[in-house]
């Protein structure tokens, strides 16, 4: 087995909503592989086809070396999911709820247990309903790490937390990393994902519309650079990668390709820097900038 | 009125969603009423006979602690009187049901919250709530009125606002028990405990007759649609008391709504332990700490009516009197000549097919856990489908079993207490309550046949009962043909107590319920699993 997840060609529809429309999607043995796209675009929907709880239409899939749907119940042994949209049985408390996930996995660390509850600040006493979403998460998120499940499939498992505990999320994943883990980590922050994942794959419309490491992506992003000069710089517009540009004076606004920040930033301060202001790029201006076509398509189709 | 901001839109919103539930409601309640009537007219259209009857059910216990009192002998007054009390209770639940389903039950899965978020006065969804209710009791009470009109005006009005105004007073305690608690359940659970308090009140106050403790009915809020005497006198300032205290009671879940946080209760919730007990590991423990708790509620309440009912039997054959047509009526109905057999027959028959109302419920939490997607994480689980359903399916089947034993345990204490035989009453009663086992389990069977394949077509599983119950109830007074009748399985029950007892119908009826769950299963094990 050289691959953790392979999946080629799925589709998957829901009446007239075409969820999934050929995905392909490799996930190697232990590393993190960043799952992105926008709300709507077939993230869960993969994931539930990899669970087996949804049957895909056409197309392969592979999880762990087993077909997810006639082995599901064999795969489910070694894996441990975080569901997008965490539910809770209102009478149990979270920690029967953690202890019951692992018991059904076979067993989980105790000493695991209580250190992750812990780190997460999470009361396993409350009731079901008493929690808050990003408590209800953490229940799922203690559930799955205290697991020794050899692959962990997270479904946008930060976007109830708040940033503090996104921190230790992301600590707990790396070091989930480190003791080789595979980790499948689906989300629409573009930062979450660069801050943990080896590889990328992005996904819009049930389609993999771009797949590799970060640095391979990296002509994907573009920083918008705001900056004050001490005097009116010429040539900007000329340098390679620079888009956008809107001078007035000494005033400068643009956006950069990933890849040429360096050279630009040495272009500015031959101008002399007074005040700079640099933004990542967002994930919605990275597929505004790459399927503007299909967006225009869209905004027309709608607007009949 | 702000604070009642958008409530026309969310009126109309909830009328949509319910515009199943209600209707099916109404109907079902109104074909009850018409078939009580065209009963009466039928069995006894004789003034004597009537008085008779009259006469006899003022001396009865059994029949005065469910029904309370005749007084008057027109039809229509029978007809107020069989359904003023147990039949209002059915009323009343439809009224709990449907406030608890557009307040609290909206607001602990949290689409209140998105609501709440637009411009939603603060008061708005308990409004619609009320509004919704009192809508549908109106719609009943009106539709009784016409029906009863033949036999009066006066008193065809004053029964169906008696009906409209006590299903409007247990709406408004459905709304402040929905205050009072974070979870649907709970707040259903007691103001129908409430309910069940209110009718035993006036169960208590009525069994005595004109002797007992007449006065405790009037602390009891089905007591009071009865006080009206619909063709009876028709004490219209009666009417006062439920709509005063519906008032008040509406008032002060307004109050409380002011007073607590969305999605908080006023009773506290209590926190549950840190670590889960060693034995839940399983599903199938899972499965039963989800539902022992209404089990547990069904048992009690199965208990007390066999408690109740079977302290009625004995005076059974006096009740019916000399008059040929009742007793003819009542055997034809049990399928037995001893009319003490055929009550028993009737009244297990009836408890069967309540039985099998709990054994859908607990069937249906598969669809609930998969709905709200509490089913993903176990499926995701190495659990598979089928050990996740069984778990479920294992406790609808056990629990109707054990409600039916329950039933027939107390029905033979209490009845063996005042016949003196104990021993036999015992047997007979144990005897009447198993072999409807089976029956009562098909409806169960259903469910899970039509939840495996096809989960948005559960509702069909209800449907099925409300076909079994009118086949029994106005199938052999309407003389419908055999095949017709052999669609309901409580049709082929041995006719126990009296009749000789038949293996074979029973090992059919399980055969059929374990060909549908094994159908359920394989579908279940095909489909995808959505929320
Ligand atoms: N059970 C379902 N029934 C119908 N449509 C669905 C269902 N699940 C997902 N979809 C649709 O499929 C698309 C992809 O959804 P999803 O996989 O949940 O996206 P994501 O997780 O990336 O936000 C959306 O258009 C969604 O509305
Ligand atoms: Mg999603």
């Amino acid at each position: 087995m050289n691959t953790a997840i392979s999946v080629s060609g799925l589709v998957k529809t829901f009446g007239r909503t075409r969820a999934l429309d050929g995905l392909d999607l490799t996930v190697s043995p232990g590393e993190v592989h960043g799952f992105l796209g926008p709300n709507g675009s077939g993230k869960s929907t993969t994931i539930r086809v990899l669970l087996g709880l949804l049957r895909a239409d056409a197309g392969t899939a592979e999880l762990l070396g087993g077909d997810p749907w006639r082995d599901a119940t064999a795969l489910h042994r070694r894996l441990a999911y975080v569901p997008g949209d965490v539910t809770l049985w209102p009478n149990l408390s979270g920690g029967e709820v953690i202890d019951l996930l692992g018991r059904l996995r076979g067993g989980l660390d105790p000493r695991r247990r209580a250190e992750l509850l812990e780190r997460f600040e999470l009361d396993p006493r409350k009731k079901g309903r008493a929690y808050s979403k990003g408590n209800r998460q953490k229940v799922a998120l203690v559930a799955a790490l205290a697991s020794d499940a050899e692959l962990l499939i997270l479904d946008e498992p930060t976007s109830g937390l708040d940033p503090l505990m996104e921190e230790v999320f992301r600590q707990c994943v790396r070091e989930e990393r480190r003791r080789g883990r595979t980790v499948l980590l689906s989300s629409h922050i573009l930062s979450e994902v660069e801050a943990l994942c080896d590889r990328v794959t992005i996904i819009r419309r049930g389609r993999a519309v771009e797949s590799g490491t970060l640095d391979e992506l990296r002509h994907l992003t573009r920083t918008s650079i705001q900056a004050e000069l001490a005097r009116p710089s010429d040539g900007l517009a000329g340098l390679a990668g620079v888009h956008g540009l809107e001078a007035d004076g000494a005033r400068v606004r643009f956006e950069v390709d990933g890849g040429r920040l360096d050279e630009v930033l040495r272009h500015l301060v031959g101008s002399g820097v007074v005040s700079l202001v640099s933004r990542p790029p967002t994930l919605e201006e990275l597929f505004l900038r790459h399927y503007a076509d299909d967006l225009g398509a869209e905004a027309k189709a709608a607007a009949r | 009125m702000t604070a009642n901001a958008g409530a026309r839109t969310l009126l109309r919103l909830a009328l949509r969603r319910d515009r199943v539930m209600i209707p099916v409601w109404v109907g079902l309640l109104f074909v009850l009423a018409l078939t009580v009537l065209t009963g009466y007219q039928g069995l006894y259209s004789e003034e004597a006979e009537r008085r008779e009857f009259a006469a006899g059910i003022n001396t009865n216990t059994s029949l005065l602690a469910f029904y309370g009192p005749a007084h008057a002998a027109s039809v229509g007054a029978l007809t107020a009187w069989r359904l003023g009390a147990a039949a209002a209770v059915l009323v009343s639940v439809m009224s709990i049901l449907l406030v608890v389903r557009h307040t609290r039950a909206e607001e602990e899965d949290g689409r209140l919250e998105l609501v709440s978020a637009g411009v939603v006065g603060r008061y708005a969804p308990l409004t619609v709530a009320l509004g919704t209710a009192f809508l549908a009791n109106l719609a009943l009470g009106l539709s009784v009125t016409l029906l009863l009109m033949g036999e009066g005006a006066a008193g065809a009005v004053a029964f169906g606002l008696a009906w409209t105004l006590t299903g409007t007073f247990f709406a408004t305690v459905a709304a402040v028990t929905a205050q009072l608690t974070g979870n649907a359940r709970v707040a259903n659970t007691i103001a129908i405990t409430l309910l069940g308090a209110a009718f035993l009140l006036r169960a208590v106050a009525d069994s005595g007759g004109a002797n007992g403790p007449t006065w405790l009915s009037w602390l009891s809020p089905i007591g009071w649609g009865q006080q009206v005497r619909p063709y009876a006198g028709d004490r219209w300032w009666v009417l006062a008391l439920p709509l005063a205290g519906a008032m008040l009671l509406a008032a002060l879940a307004y109050s409380l709504v002011a007073r607590r946080d969305l999605g908080g209760g006023l009773l506290p919730s209590r926190p549950g332990p840190a670590q889960a007990a060693p034995s839940l590991r399983s599903p199938l423990a899972l499965a039963w700490r989800l539902q022992r708790g209404a089990l547990a509620a069904w048992a009690a309440g199965f208990a007390v009516y066999g408690l109740v009912f079977g302290g009625t039997i004995e005076g059974v054959d006096e009740l019916a009197g000399d008059s040929p047509s009742t007793r003819d009526a009542i055997a034809r109905m049990g399928g037995t000549t001893d009319l003490t057999n055929a009550f028993l027959v009737t009244a297990f028959g009836l408890m069967a097919l309540t039985a099998s109302v709990y054994a859908v419920q607990a069937m249906l939490r598969l669809r609930g856990e998969e709905a709200h997607g509490r089913a993903e994480p176990l499926l995701a689980s190495p659990v598979s489908r089928v050990r996740w359903a069984g778990g479920h399916a294992l406790i609808a089947l056990l629990g109707t079993a054990l409600l039916l034993v329950v039933g027939g345990v107390t029905t033979g204490l209490t009845y063996g207490l005042t016949s003196g035989d104990l021993a036999g009453a015992m047997a007979d009663a144990m005897g009447g309550a198993l072999v409807q086992v089976p029956a009562a389990w098909v409806p169960a069977g259903i469910a899970l046949a039509l939840l495996g394949p096809a989960p948005r077509a559960v509702a069909g599983a209800w449907a099925a009962i409300a076909v079994f119950l009118l086949l029994g109830q106005v199938g052999p007074l309407l003389e419908l043909d055999q095949w017709a009748m052999d669609l309901s399985p409580f049709t082929h029950v041995p006719k126990l107590p009296g009749a000789a007892m038949a293996v074979a119908p029973m090992v059919w009826l399980a055969v059929v319920t374990a060909a549908l769950a094994a159908a359920g299963l394989y579908g279940l094990r095909r489909r995808d699993i959505t929320a």
